[in-house]
């Protein structure tokens, strides 16, 4: 480069160091485009597909709205009012205990101990970690049909009576008994086999977070491999995941829907929140004023329990 | 231009930002679209000045049915019409689709009172007077609200009992007469392998209205009153729970009553069904075949027919709704060929118009035949003024008493209550 040729930088400091700044902004507004074109999609597709609707749904929660989503008579609060002594509501209410009774718990022990299992595994452990996770990715939608199609099925020839019958057993109609209520056995059968390999991957993250030191220094402390070790060093250890599980768990089970409505459909005696709000806004009923007040109404509960889940174990306190 | 060349015409940046931006506004534009069914209006290029149509149909079981909808779509040369065939919820899709313009023009479905009130569908009157006289008077007060015919019934399906002649005759058992013949027919009729009816895997909801029917009542008085809280329909009613409770109903079949597997297959001698299903029992059972209404409740009782079946609507919020109403005429009043291949050709359906149905050879011997005078009758059909509310308290009533075995005048008058709120809303 010839000395006759004035670079900007070295004959100008005044205008370099403007340059400078004004390249430092450009990269701020850059930064900012980009966090938009990253971000904004899905901030978009939060507000039209998940904030617009909420909002919208307490505006129809307060109006007499049948077949129609721009309703024009007010009613206040009776919607609120009907749903809370609508005893179908309430009864909806009931079954989601009931299944959160079986689920939650049986969830959290069984991802658990294939957790350890497949954690304490020495050879292939890639692969039970994948062959357990790998429902996960199976539709609820399909695995209820494969439960009710063909494992669960009434006839002679269904795989669960099949294997009754090997044993002199007559053959059961799951899906249709009320009383013993054998339809509980599919609809809780189907999603622990769904779910458990992705709380188990939870759990392994976990597990190897949990410091080799810990138990070397309980062996030299003279704690017995087992349960001992399980009980004092990796369930403590395990807290913050543990209620991670929990939470994720009963929020899970709040929102079941796809099991019990391709299982078993809008039956009175077992249909849980979700399928009666659907039923009654989005089925042929189309009330839509009181199906967004249940579904306000079961947003406040879930909201409730959560945050009294948190607050008994402490889930998201400093050092967790 | 090499293309490692930064500033070659459009830089790296710019190309990203276009690009980007463009992408998030296809996936944007890819999730609000959805298929309406409709063809897109710049697509044809010959079409000149013609309007698309959209027609909704749902899931017939019979093979042929979607071509056959297809053949009649294509056939009408003043509109583009497409036809959406809708497997699943039907009922669901449907509802959520009549919300907005970009649901169907015209579609099948069943008349409630409720569309009318809404403004979902408009009244055919203008296009059904010089045809009226050929409907028969159950298929025209269906598809009546305040004296303005909103609907063109496209098939009637009845309901009934099929069974297997031969099973019958060897357990030595007549046809039943009254529903507690029906029970000991049943159980009689039940062995390890074979049960003695079906009639539906919720234990027989869809028996819920022919036992009304058969005990002498009704849904809605014609006066708009519960016309189910009487003591016999209670009894009728509880005669479903016993019926369910006898062991002898087949449940947790893999297809439900509509579909004729169960019967077919040998799992059943008897099954609640639509008249649909004839031609694809006949190729299963040859002969063996033979046909009855619900009985009746007793010696006072009447047996009782469902007439159920399809009707076409115009939606009220088509852009088109001339062009649709023009089109729902071509089709289903002036095209009678297409009406007779419609109703014959597939499953077996009662054709609604009084001089097609008197040509109907299909229709005029064997179990057909015995199931159109069955139709005729002991036929019921549905009353608009039922709204859907009021069908989902009947079936927790249903589903209560027939499962449950809870007393049946205490669910009548749960079901009673809201009822009479359903009624006072819409009626005052």
């Amino acid at each position: 480069m010839s000395a006759s040729v004035k670079t900007p930088w070295a004959t100008d400091p005044a205008t370099a160091g403007e340059r400078r700044g004004a390249r430092r902004r450009k990269g701020i507004a850059g930064n900012t485009l980009w966090f938009w074109v990253f971000v904004g999609p899905f901030v978009v597709g939060l507000l039209v597909f998940s904030y617009l609707p909420i909002i919208w749904s307490l505006v129809l929660s307060f109006f007499e709205a049948y077949n129609t989503a721009t309703p024009s008579k007010f009613v206040g609060l009776q919607n609120y009012i009907d749903m809370l002594t609508d005893h179908n509501f309430l009864s909806s209410l009931g079954t989601f205990t009931i299944f959160a009774v079986f689920i939650v718990p049986l969830t959290f022990v069984l991802s658990l101990a294939l957790a350890l299992l497949v954690n304490q595994v020495k050879i292939a452990r890639s692969f039970f970690r994948s062959v357990f996770f790998l429902p996960t990715a199976c539709s609820y939608v399909v695995a209820s049909l494969i439960w009710r199609l063909s494992i669960f099925n009434g006839v002679r020839f269904g795989l669960a009576n099949t294997v009754l019958d090997w044993f002199g057993i007559d053959g059961i109609a799951w899906l249709s008994t009320v009383d013993p209520p054998w339809y509980w056995l599919p609809i809780v059968t189907v999603r622990l086999w769904l779910q458990l390999g992705f709380y188990m991957i939870l759990f392994i993250a976990g597990l190897q977070r949990i410091s080799p030191t810990l138990y070397e220094a309980a062996y030299v402390d003279g704690a017995k491999p087992g349960w001992q070790v399980f009980r004092y060093i990796t369930l403590p250890q395990l807290r913050a995941t543990s209620v991670a599980v929990l939470i994720l768990n009963l929020i899970a089970a709040y929102q079941a829907f796809d099991e019990f409505y391709n299982l078993i459909g809008n039956v009175n005696y077992a249909r849980p929140p979700l399928v009666y709000l659907y039923g009654i806004s989005l089925g042929s009923i189309q009330d839509l004023g009181h199906g967004s007040a249940g579904a306000l109404i079961l947003a406040v509960i879930i909201m409730i329990v959560t945050l009294l889940q948190s607050r008994i174990f402490g889930f998201g306190k400093a050092g967790d | 231009m090499p293309a490692h060349v930064p500033n070659a015409g459009l830089s790296r940046r710019d190309l990203l930002k276009r690009t980007g931006s463009l992408a998030a506004l296809a996936a944007f534009a890819a999730a609000c679209g959805g298929n309406t069914g409709r063809p897109s209006s710049d697509s044809g290029g010959g079409g000149g000045a013609k309007v698309n149509l959209s027609q909704w149909y749902h899931q017939y079981g019979e093979t042929g049915t979607q071509q056959a909808a297809t053949k009649y779509a294509k056939a009408y040369t003043d509109a583009n019409v497409s036809v959406a065939w809708t497997p699943g919820d039907y009922a669901s899709k449907l509802s959520s689709g009549l919300l907005s313009t970009k649901g169907p023009d015209v579609f099948e479905s069943q008349l409630n009172i409720g569309m009318v009130k809404s403004n979902q569908v408009v009244a055919l009157d203008d296009i059904m007077a010089d045809v009226k006289d050929d409907f028969q008077p159950g298929d025209l007060a269906t598809n009546t609200v305040d004296g303005k015919i909103y609907g063109i019934r496209m098939i009637v399906d009845p309901q009934v009992i099929y069974y297997r002649k031969s099973l019958l005759d060897k357990a030595g058992i007549k046809p039943p007469e009254t529903i507690d013949d029906l029970i000991s027919a049943a159980k009689e009729l039940t062995t390890n392998k074979v049960k003695g009816i079906f009639v539906g895997n919720d234990g027989g909801n869809a028996l819920g209205g022919p036992a009304l029917w058969s005990s002498g009542g009704t849904y809605l008085t014609d006066d708009h009153k519960p016309g189910f809280t009487d003591g016999r329909a209670a009894q009728a009613f509880g005669k479903l729970h016993e019926l369910y409770a006898s062991k002898s109903v087949l449940l947790g079949s893999p297809t439900d009553w509509t579909d004729p597997s169960a019967i077919n297959q040998g799992l059943v001698a008897m099954q609640w069904i639509g008249m649909w299903a004839v031609p694809g029992m006949q190729k299963a059972l040859g002969n063996d075949l033979g046909v009855f209404a619900f009985p009746a409740l007793d010696a006072q009782g009447k047996p009782a027919v469902y007439s159920g079946g399809w009707t076409q609507f115009v939606s009220a919020k088509s852009p088109n709704v001339d062009a649709a109403k023009k089109f729902v005429k071509w089709l289903w009043i002036d095209k009678q060929d297409f009406q007779e291949d419609w109703s014959l050709n597939y499953g077996f359906h009662i054709p609604p118009r009084k001089s097609l149905a008197a040509k109907a050879a299909k229709l005029q011997s064997g179990v057909a035949a015995d199931t159109v005078k069955l139709t005729a009758d002991h036929g019921h059909t549905d009353n608009p003024a039922w709204t859907p509310k009021m069908g989902s308290a009947f079936t927790d009533l249903l589903t209560n008493v027939i499962k449950k075995g809870a007393d049946p005048a205490a669910e009548i008058t749960k079901a009673e209550k809201t009822v009479n709120a359903e009624l006072s809303r819409l009626f005052g």
